[in-house]
């Protein structure tokens, strides 16, 4: 029989209901944010803020198709589009830098702080979003086109990533 | 053994250097300009000679939309030679160097007709042998921001703030420390033995032994 590691010993918290539901939670959480920084980065990179009958354009490329074919341009260089473009890469960096920073606070921080780097990073991402999304918004020409799918999740992705940052400042942590 | 030497022979005079070497001309690739503005047109070359007295340059233009070239500049034997007959009359200055290899062109008071294609060509006896190369010319009436400058500019100035954020809240976290070590020693030792306490890494959980049954 093994003195130093007997058979019966496990490496096993006693199941308390403290540490599972705190478990959860932080589980909750984390998928939440994955969830927000999927979203930012599907809306930033599918160029389909704006569609049509025959494509769909911005914030890259306009795609359309003819009879001849589907040819795709660059997106027109104007400003605001640019401005736009910033905006949003700028939200998805923030989101995963704060992701990362979670990660390392969750590792790191003393017992009972507040995850404050964590949430700043991803209240900016969600100012971000909002601002890009409502640049798009007054500066778009076509009034009579369509909104594509991509500026509707830049749209859903603003609030939820403005709860998922408040989330973050309320959390804190115990153990 | 006499076969092996003749192959390596072959081989060797394939890969040999060839006395005589190709000219390259650099020109840019797109030039862009405002209406009324002039232009300097770059056009250098590459030669493994010394340039020799001889050495020429020839500009050419094409319109858009148009399969005809005509000759606008030219020089040769130490003489410039610009267009006075054609639309360019009087516009066109040979402004290049051709001792330093430099055969550009300066085109004053650019108008819409003047978009189109200038090829230029250039020659160094007996290095003649050479791809003549061409730049696009566009006259816009607003010069246009290119993509991706604003993007790019927004982009590296929100990044750089936040770096200079966080380098000046780590500085002013030093230098508090700092002041506060200079000034009183005893208050900060029992600081430091209380924050030494908080940071404990994250403990294993404990390990759990339940009887058999």
């Amino acid at each position: 029989m093994n003195v130093f590691f007997p058979d019966y010993c496990f490496f096993f918290m006693p199941p308390s209901r403290s540490v599972s539901k705190m478990l959860l939670i932080l589980l909750g959480v984390l998928v939440f944010h994955l969830v927000v920084l999927i979203l930012l980065i599907v809306s930033t990179a599918s160029s389909t803020w704006t569609v049509d009958a025959t494509g769909h354009t911005d914030l890259w490329y306009n795609c359309h198709s003819d009879p001849n074919g589907y040819k795709c341009l660059q997106a027109s260089s104007e400003d605001w589009i640019q401005a736009v473009q910033a905006l949003m890469i700028l939200s998805v960096v923030f989101c995963f830098t704060s992701l990362i920073a979670f990660l390392y606070q969750l590792f790191r921080l003393v017992k009972g702080g507040h995850f404050y780097f964590t949430s700043i990073f991803q209240i900016l991402a969600s100012v971000f979003v909002m601002c890009g999304a409502i640049i798009y918004t007054v500066m778009r020409p076509d009034s009579d086109k369509d909104y594509g799918y991509a500026y509707v999740l830049a749209w859903v992705a603003f609030p939820l990533s403005l709860i998922s940052g408040l989330c973050y400042l309320i959390l804190r942590k115990k153990d | 053994m006499l076969r092996v030497l003749a192959l390596a022979a072959v081989v060797l005079l394939g890969i040999a250097p060839e006395p005589s070497q190709a000219i390259s001309i650099y020109t840019g690739w797109e030039r862009h300009a405002l209406v009324g503005s002039d232009i300097r047109l770059s056009c250098s070359f590459f030669s493994w000679r010394f340039v020799s007295d001889d050495v020429s340059f020839t500009w050419i233009y094409r319109p858009d939309g148009s399969r005809e070239t005509v000759s606008i500049a030219h020089y040769a034997g130490g003489e410039a030679y610009t267009d006075n007959k054609g639309r360019f009359k009087d516009r066109v200055e040979f402004v290049g160097n051709p001792k330093r290899r430099d055969g550009s062109i300066l085109i004053k008071n650019l108008d819409f007709s003047d978009n189109g294609t200038f090829t230029c060509d250039a020659k160094n006896p007996p290095d003649i042998v050479g791809r003549p190369s061409s730049v696009r010319l566009l006259v816009f009436e607003n010069l246009p921001i290119q993509a991706g400058v604003i993007t790019g500019a927004i982009i590296g100035v929100v990044l750089g703030l936040l770096v200079l954020i966080v380098v000046i809240y780590y500085l002013m976290r030093f230098l508090v420390a700092r002041r506060v070590f200079s000034l009183s020693v005893s208050k900060h030792g029992k600081k430091k033995k209380e924050g030494s306490q908080q940071r404990q890494l994250w403990t294993p959980p404990p390990l759990t032994c339940y009887p058999l049954p």
